[in-house]
């Protein structure tokens, strides 16, 4: 299973325009629409009107446009959940348009809102599904559900024997993730995955899809009806009308920069200019490097070698590096040792959050920074509200002249 | 009354059993055809009203008279009890059925569809099962009635205590004829609160944890 390495060779800070593209392990195969109709009886107008469209292997696409556009009813004919009235649908070189769709859709990954776990089935027993149905043994399949929760952040010992209501709405997500992921599908339909959770949350899924992404290379199709997403976690966008009619179809840079037709220019948005926030990444400015100090050291020690580099706080590592809190001088001076507390509501982001989520997470937790977080959560810096309000300045000059 | 209860301990015990089962196995003949009857209805809103339709009127036959019309053709015995029986058990487990099955929500139904489920492994895999809460109270909701219903049986010379209430009743003023008739009441009565305690029983144990309240 080669998607499952660890792309250690990645290159450095990749930029935010080609997200290091060539050097990527792409396990994606290309998608082919080619005029796909959707007809249904009794309606003048189609819900879908021969869209031609071809999608890259393991690049992510992004569907927007208006609520009852049709581009849920074009992602649903991929997987024939939706059997299209004409035209062809390629898979790679394979035209599936006739192909049984329960073979079919066993080979694409398929997530909804919330997931759509069954409750009466345990985590492994929902992840499992798919393979199962493959005829995998039990013992494939359970170390297949053990390395899918790893891979989406959950701890296998803890979650594996849970029911889905016994899970937060961003754990179950992460569940349904894992189970679309489960036989390696090439494909991965998200129709709106992440639109019934809290911001927060929304915005750790999706940092975790860009990672699980950066190391899968599936080819995946989202639809969302939110642009700052879109622009986030796309490769590219596609922008539909009515009748899923494409109006653009480009990379988030340029349909910024230039919307082909008014009409994207305000789907867009008035804030397009601020909307470039979403363009850039948490790991493409400068970072503080803050002291640190691992739980059970010396306080003292901590709190003299903050003062010596100008600190007022610390931000104070497990013993796997992670982040757990960030107390002030004061706050330290109390204990002898560097407490062990977990801050529930530290605020943290990944390297490839943009400014806007940092931005957003500083405000939801009323503090004036971020601590960024690298692979496997470990500490990779601390970014001031300054440097979000430096990029804004920028932005804004650079609009003006 | 005591007396007359330890005098025929034997005959109490050997009709407790012979009602009893035949209350359990209409049940299950019942919820079997109930359930399948369901499936074949619940995607199709027509179908569906005209099956509530049939389980509401159903009920509103009177037992005495579904016993008396099943004399002409089968005669007396055990083939009209069984019918009637098992008729009166399926109504209530076909509407909660009906009501279980389409009462799942679709989004999953679709997921099921979305990872690759057929249809048919979409109903035993996911519909039912999230259903069966529903349909098991269906169940024990006509447990309870067809017990009733049972005693009635003995009206065609069927099995079961019923024989002990229709004697008694036939010959009221008389020796034990009291006697008799309380000692089949009051056993219906008994048995149909343990039947429903194993019934509760059965749904602890066939409810997954994921989806018990």
């Amino acid at each position: 299973m080669s998607e499952t390495l660890p792309s250690e060779a990645q290159p450095a800070p990749p930029t935010a325009a080609e997200p290091g593209r060539d050097d990527r392990n792409i396990s994606g195969v290309p998608i082919r629409l080619d005029g796909v109709t959707k007809r249904y009886p009794g309606q003048d107008v189609p819900a879908v009107d021969d869209v031609t469209l071809e999608i890259a292997a393991g690049e992510t696409v992004m569907f927007v446009g208006p609520s009852g556009c049709g581009k849920t009813t074009l992602l649903k004919m991929i997987n024939r959940l939706i059997e299209p009235t004409g035209g062809r649908i390629h898979l790679g070189d394979e035209d599936v348009t006739d192909q049984d769709p329960d073979r079919l859709r066993r080979r694409i990954g398929y997530v909804i809102q919330a997931g759509g776990l069954f409750p009466h089935m345990t985590v492994a027993t929902n992840i499992g599904l798919v393979p199962k149905m493959l005829k995998w043994d039990d013992a494939r399949v359970a170390a297949r559900v053990d390395e899918l929760l790893d891979l989406v952040g959950l701890d296998p010992d803890q979650y594996r024997d849970r029911y889905p209501r016994e899970l937060s709405g961003g754990q179950q997500q992460r569940v349904g993730v894992a189970r679309a992921l489960a036989a390696d599908p090439p494909v991965l339909l998200m129709d709106e995955p992440f639109g019934a959770v809290d911001p927060i949350t929304r915005q750790r899924l999706q940092d975790e899809l860009i990672r699980i992404q950066e190391e899968l290379g599936k080819t995946i199709v989202f639809v969302t009806h939110d642009f700052d997403e879109a622009v986030k976690l796309g490769d590219r966008i596609v922008v539909f009308d009515v009748g899923a009619r494409v109006v653009q179809y480009d990379t988030p840079e340029r349909i910024l920069a230039d919307p082909a037709e008014e009409y994207v220019a305000d789907f867009v948005g008035a804030g397009a200019t601020l909307k470039q926030l979403t363009l850039t990444r948490v790991g493409d400015v400068d970072l503080l490097q803050p002291t640190t100090a691992t739980v059970g050291s010396d306080a003292a020690a901590a709190v003299a070698a903050a003062q010596a580099a100008g600190d007022d706080y610390v931000v104070v590592l497990d013993r796997r590096g992670r982040p757990i809190s960030w107390p002030t001088l004061a706050e330290l001076t109390r204990s002898p040792t560097i407490p062990d507390t977990v801050d529930e509501r530290l605020p943290v982001v990944g390297m490839r959050s943009t400014l806007n989520d940092a931005l957003d997470t500083m405000l939801a937790a009323s503090q004036g920074g971020v601590v960024v977080t690298g692979r496997r959560e470990s500490l990779a810096g601390v970014m001031a509200v300054e440097t979000v309000m430096a990029a804004i300045q920028r932005t804004r000059s650079g609009a003006a002249g | 009354m005591w007396d007359y209860v330890v005098e025929r301990r034997g005959l109490i015990a050997f009709q407790a059993f012979q009602h009893v089962s035949l209350v359990v196995q209409c049940v299950l003949l019942g919820s079997l055809l109930a359930v399948a009857l369901a499936v074949l209805v619940y995607r199709n809103p027509t179908a569906t009203s005209a099956a509530n339709g049939f389980s509401a009127v159903g009920l509103t036959v009177p037992s005495f008279a579904l016993l008396g019309i099943l004399l002409a053709p089968f005669g007396f015995g055990i083939t009209p009890a069984v019918i009637a029986i098992t008729f009166y058990a399926a109504l209530p487990v076909l509407r909660n059925a009906v009501v279980g099955l389409a009462g799942v929500d679709r989004s999953l139904v679709e997921s099921a569809r979305g990872i690759g489920m057929s249809r048919v492994r979409t109903l035993l895999r996911v519909e039912l099962p999230l259903a069966w809460p529903v349909i098991l109270a269906g169940i024990r909701v006509s447990t309870q009635m067809v017990m009733g219903i049972a005693a009635i049986a003995a009206y065609v010379l069927g099995p079961g205590l019923g024989g002990f209430i229709f004697s008694g009743l036939s010959r009221l003023g008389g020796a034990n004829a009291l006697n008799s008739t309380l000692t089949g009441t009051i056993a219906i009565v008994l048995l149909a609160l343990v039947l429903d305690l194993l019934l509760v029983l059965v749904g602890r144990l066939t409810t997954p944890r994921g989806i018990r309240v």
